[in-house]
C-alpha cells in the first residue's frame, strides 16, 4: 500500500463534523492514553483540543525527555543555487520571478563549506532551487564529495528524484532527505504550483518513500504551513510521518512545520497560522508518535524558538543564510525567504543551554 | 560489593551508565563520581575529536573503561564497522553491539548482533552485546564469544522498569555469563529488582540522564544496586501463595491420635 492509498481512507473526512462531535472528556482520554490512532490524533488538532494545550505540552515534553532526552540538534541550510524551472506562487525562487541568480562553484562550495564548518556544526543541509538542468544530479553528486570533507552528517533538499538517483547520493555520501509537499490538498497544490515539473503531485508525494526505499538514513517532510486550512494539512503531515515510520522502521522520520513567510511571489490567499496553532500541531504531532523529530526552522523568531524547546523540538537550524554562498558572502544573490531568527550558531547554542537543554553539534558520522 | 568479571576485568561497581540524553555533558564527572561506576557508555556517533564546541568523552575521567557502542548501526556490517572505528580511535576494547533496524521500537536485531559478536569476538574485543531477551539468541551469543549479554528491561528510554522479567529470569538462570540489564530501568528500585533476581549488573542512561538532580539519582542507583546485590547474595526467603497462618488448618494431625 503506497502513502496515497492509506490517505484515501483519511481524505474525505469531514472534519468540522468530526470536530463537532468531540467532547471534553475525548480530549482528557487521549491525552492521557499511552498509543493514540490516528483519529484521536485528529482530535488533538481540534479547536477543541485548544483548551488543553498545557495538558497536551506536558504530555509531550514527557515524551520527548523520554525518547530524546534534554538535547537539540544544530544544523545549518547551505545554498548551492537558486535556478528553478517551477513556477509556484509562494515562492521566491519561482522562475516567474526575476532574481538574481546563481550557482556555486566546486571552489565556491569548498569556501563556503570551510566557513560553516569553522562554527563547529557537523551536520548540513543542502539546498538547490528545483532545476535539474542547472543542478543536475551529477552537480550534488560532486558537491557531496567536498562536502564530506569538511561534515559528519549532509542532508538534502533538492527537487524530487527517482529511487536510483536517491542511491546514487547516498552512495555519494548523502544520508539524510528533506522535502516538503508543500500542500497535501491536491486542488490547491495544483493551483498554487502554476507550471514546472513540480505539477507532478504524485511523484512529489512519494518522493520520501522512494529515498526510504534507496536506503537513506533520515527523511524529513512537512507542509508548508499557509497554503490551506492547518489542521487538515497537520493532519496529513501526521498521516504520512506515520505511514514512513511504520513502513521503514529503519528511516528516523521527523516533520518540520514551516510557516509562509514573506517572498517575492503572487499567492495571496494566505491562511493564518498562529503562535498557538503551530504549538498545537507540535504538540498533537509528539503525543501522536513519541519518536517523531521535530525541526524548528529560522522562519521563526527567536522568543518563540526557545520556547518550543522543551515541548518536543530535535532539530534546529542556526546560523542561517537563505542565499546561495551566503556564509562566505562569496556571492550576492537573493534568498528564498526572510529568515527571523538571525542569530549565530554561538547565540543560539547559548540559548538551548540557557533553557537547560543540550546543543549537539555531532550526532551522527559516516563509515566507509 | 563482590566484584564483578567480565573479560578478564574484575569491576567492584555494578552500575553501568550511558552518557546520552543529558542538559548538560559537564554533568558526567559528579554524576560518575557519585554512582560510583566504573564503565561508562558513549554513542561513538556522538564522539567528535576534532570538535570546537565539546567532546563528550573529554567528561568521562580515565580510569573508567569507556565502552563505546555502535549506536545508529543497522546491521552487522555496519556495527563491526563502527566497533573498529573506536578502537582506532583510542577508545579501548570493549564495546557494546547496539543493532537497531526499527526507529519506531527501537528494538534490537538480535540476528544481525549475533552475527556482529561473532566477528569482533574474534578479534579481540570484550564484546557486550545489547539484545531483546531470548535464550537460544543469547545462548548463541555466549557461543560467538560474547563477554556478557545484555537484554532489555524494557523498550529503550521507557523507564517502565523489567517488564521481560521472566525472561531474563530464565536468562539468569541458564546462561553462563553476566547478564546485564540494559534498557527500561527507570528508578533505583527497578535496579534493586534486577540485582535481587540475580543480574550481574545494571546499565542506567535515561533514568539518571534526565532526572531533574542527575547527581544525587546517580548516587541513588548505585546504593540501590549494591542493595540489590546484597539481597541476591543473602538469599532471600522463599515467597509463599498463602500466608502461614499461626492456627493452621491441619493442625489437628498434630495433636495426636484422635
Amino acid at each position: 500500500m503506497s502513502f496515497y492509498e492509506y490517505y484515501s481512507n483519511y481524505k474525505n473526512i469531514e472534519h468540522e463534523a468530526f470536530f463537532k462531535n468531540l467532547t471534553e472528556a475525548d480530549i482528557l482520554r487521549t491525552i492521557s492514553k499511552s498509543k493514540i490512532s490516528e483519529l484521536e490524533f485528529l482530535a488533538l488538532l481540534s479547536p477543541l483540543a485548544a483548551n488543553y494545550l498545557e495538558d497536551m505540552a506536558r504530555r509531550a515534553h514527557q515524551a520527548s525527555l523520554q525518547h530524546f532526552g534534554k538535547t537539540v540538534l544544530l544544523y545549518t541550510p547551505m545554498y548551492l543555487a537558486n535556478h528553478c524551472t517551477n513556477h509556484c506562487s509562494y515562492c521566491t525562487f519561482s522562475v516567474a520571478n526575476n532574481i538574481s541568480r546563481h550557482k556555486l562553484s566546486l571552489e565556491e562550495i569548498d569556501k563556503e563549506a570551510k566557513t560553516i564548518s569553522a562554527t563547529g556544526l557537523k551536520h548540513i543541509l543542502v539546498l538547490t532551487g528545483e532545476s535539474r538542468k542547472d543542478t543536475p544530479v551529477s552537480y550534488i553528486t560532486e558537491a557531496v564529495k567536498i562536502l564530506k570533507k569538511y561534515f559528519d552528517s549532509i542532508s538534502i533538499e533538492i527537487y524530487p528524484l527517482t529511487e536510483e538517483e536517491y542511491k546514487q547520493l547516498i552512495d555519494a555520501g548523502v544520508d539524510g532527505l528533506t522535502i516538503y509537499q508543500e500542500v497535501y490538498n491536491e486542488k490547491i497544490y495544483d493551483q498554487v504550483h502554476i507550471s514546472g515539473p513540480k505539477k507532478d503531485y504524485h511523484f512529489r508525494l512519494d518522493a520520501p518513500e522512494r529515498a526510504c526505499k534507496a536506503k537513506i538514513r533520515s527523511v524529513n517532510i512537512g507542509a508548508l504551513l499557509g497554503l490551506n486550512d492547518w489542521r487538515k494539512e497537520a493532519f496529513t503531515t501526521g498521516l504520512h510521518a506515520n505511514y514512513l515510520q511504520s513502513t521503514y522502521m529503519d528511516v528516523e522520520t521527523s516533520v518540520s512545520l514551516p510557516r509562509l513567510r514573506p517572498h517575492k511571489g503572487s499567492f495571496e490567499q494566505v491562511v493564518h497560522v498562529s503562535d498557538k496553532d503551530l504549538v498545537q500541531i507540535m504538540l498533537a504531532l509528539k503525543i501522536f508518535m513519541p519518536y517523531l523529530g521535530i525541526t524548528i526552522s529560522t522562519r521563526e523568531k527567536q522568543e518563540l524558538r526557545n520556547h518550543l524547546i522543551p515541548l518536543g523540538v530535535t532539530k534546529m537550524s542556526a546560523g542561517v543564510s537563505t542565499e546561495v554562498g551566503g556564509h562566505s558572502s562569496c556571492i550576492d544573490g537573493d534568498g528564498q525567504f526572510e529568515i527571523s531568527d538571525t542569530r549565530s550558531v554561538d547565540e543560539i547554542r547559548d540559548a538551548i543551554r540557557e533553557r537547560g537543554f543540550q546543543p549537539v553539534f555531532k550526532n551522527w558520522m559516516q563509515i566507509t | 560489593m563482590d566484584p564483578l568479571m567480565i573479560g578478564g576485568t574484575a569491576l567492584n561497581s555494578r552500575l553501568l551508565i550511558g552518557t546520552g540524553k543529558y542538559a548538560n555533558d559537564a554533568v558526567m564527572p559528579e554524576v560518575i563520581k557519585k554512582s560510583g561506576t566504573e564503565v561508562v557508555t558513549v554513542a561513538l556517533r556522538r564522539v567528535d575529536m576534532e570538535s570546537k564546541q565539546d567532546n563528550i568523552i573529554e567528561h568521562i575521567p580515565e580510569e573508567c573503561i569507556l565502552l563505546p557502542n555502535t549506536s545508529g548501526a543497522r546491521n552487522a556490517e555496519e556495527a563491526v564497522r563502527i566497533a573498529r572505528l573506536a578502537r582506532a580511535m583510542g577508545c579501548g576494547d570493549w564495546v557494546k553491539i547496539e543493532v537497531i533496524s526499527d526507529n519506531k521500537y527501537l528494538l534490537p536485531d538480535n540476528y544481525e548482533t549475533t552475527k556482529a559478536t561473532e566477528i569482533l569476538a574474534k578479534e579481540g574485543f570484550v564484546v557486550l552485546p545489547y539484545m531483546s531477551p531470548d535464550l537460544k539468541a543469547a545462548q548463541r551469543m555466549a557461543d560467538a564469544g560474547a563477554a556478557a549479554v545484555m537484554p532489555l528491561g524494557a523498550p529503550i528510554g521507557s523507564n517502565r522498569g523489567i517488564r521481560t522479567k521472566e525472561l531474563v529470569q530464565i536468562m539468569i538462570d541458564e546462561i553462563d555469563l553476566p547478564i546485564i540489564v540494559d534498557a527500561g530501568i527507570g528508578k533505583p528500585s527497578e535496579a534493586a529488582e534486577a540485582m535481587e533476581m540475580g543480574a550481574a549488573a545494571v546499565l542506567v542512561n535515561t533514568a539518571i540522564a534526565t532526572a531533574q538532580d542527575p547527581v544525587n539519582m546517580g548516587e541513588a542507583f548505585a546504593l540501590a544496586v549494591k542493595a540489590g546485590r546484597m539481597a541476591y547474595l543473602a538469599k532471600t526467603g522463599p515467597e509463599k501463595v498463602y500466608a502461614s497462618a499461626s492456627s493452621p488448618l491441619t493442625g489437628f494431625l498434630h495433636e495426636g491420635d484422635l
